[in-house]
């Protein structure tokens, strides 16, 4: 898995490319806490290049969601591929996440 | 009829190589892309699970995964020497609640349970027995 992150307008978007799994979803939080910690609340998650998530990947962004939410902040997904939008879907979780189709939709949300 | 077996230490970074192992064993059943990511994403979650609650951490024991291939039918055996394991104890997670009630708890067996055509469990001789079975047509 390969995480990038780049401010894009008032977003802070990341890039995750791979498969997030329970072997790298501890490193997909800790980015994820690092941009919480350093109070950068407006958060774009772009999935496009994510091939794979299993529950381990969700519960990293639902306690990310749940911080950068106590910050008044946002964590925003974008481009989910069929399979990680089937997980979403199944977990329940597209209630609870505000999904975009593309990146560019995301960012302009904020 | 192919079968083909695993065994590898009980460690997260070893579960790629044991969805590697049973994407394989799909693809010799036949099965089609949505059924092979089911499968990963079964046996991910049954691996993780025995990992995090069976044997309670990393290099505590190993995990031993068994694949029969038959024509349009992959049934996967994934044995562990854990502490023993309810499955039907575990109850099915609350979905779609707000946020703040919102956990990923208990989405592994769910998902096995929604993605899986079987899922049942068995402990005989000192052993954690989970055999899942996908078929070809599903829904």
């Amino acid at each position: 898995m390969d995480i990038s992150t780049q401010e894009i307008k008032r977003a802070m978007v990341m890039t995750v490319k791979g498969r997030v799994d329970s072997a790298t979803a501890p490193d997909l939080e800790n980015a994820l806490k690092q941009l919480v910690d350093g109070e950068k609340a407006q958060i774009v998650l772009d999935l496009n290049d994510v091939e794979y998530m299993s529950s381990a990947g969700l519960r990293a962004m639902v306690s990310t969601l749940k911080a950068v939410k106590r910050i008044n902040g946002d964590l925003r997904l974008c481009a989910p591929s069929p399979r990680v939008a089937e997980v979403l879907r199944l977990a329940g979780l597209t209630s609870i996440f505000n999904l975009y189709p593309t990146q560019a939709e995301a960012v302009d949300s904020f | 009829m192919s079968e083909s077996r695993l065994i590898v230490p009980a460690r997260y970074e070893r579960i790629r190589q044991i969805c590697a192992f049973v994407v394989e064993a799909a693809e010799v059943a036949g099965l089609d892309e949505t059924a092979i990511f089911h499968c990963q994403i079964a046996v991910d979650e049954a691996c993780t699970n025995i990992i995090e609650h069976g044997y309670g951490g990393e290099d505590k024991g190993r995990i031993e995964v068994a694949c029969a291939a038959g024509s349009g039918q992959l049934t996967i055996d994934i044995r562990d020497q854990a502490q023993p394991f309810d499955l039907g104890a575990v109850p099915e997670p609350e979905l779609n609640k707000a946020l703040e009630e919102t956990t990923v708890g208990g989405l592994g067996i769910y998902f096995m349970r929604k993605m899986m055509d079987e899922v049942s469990f068995s402990r005989t001789d000192g052993a954690n027995r989970l055999v899942l079975v996908k078929r070809r047509t599903q829904e």
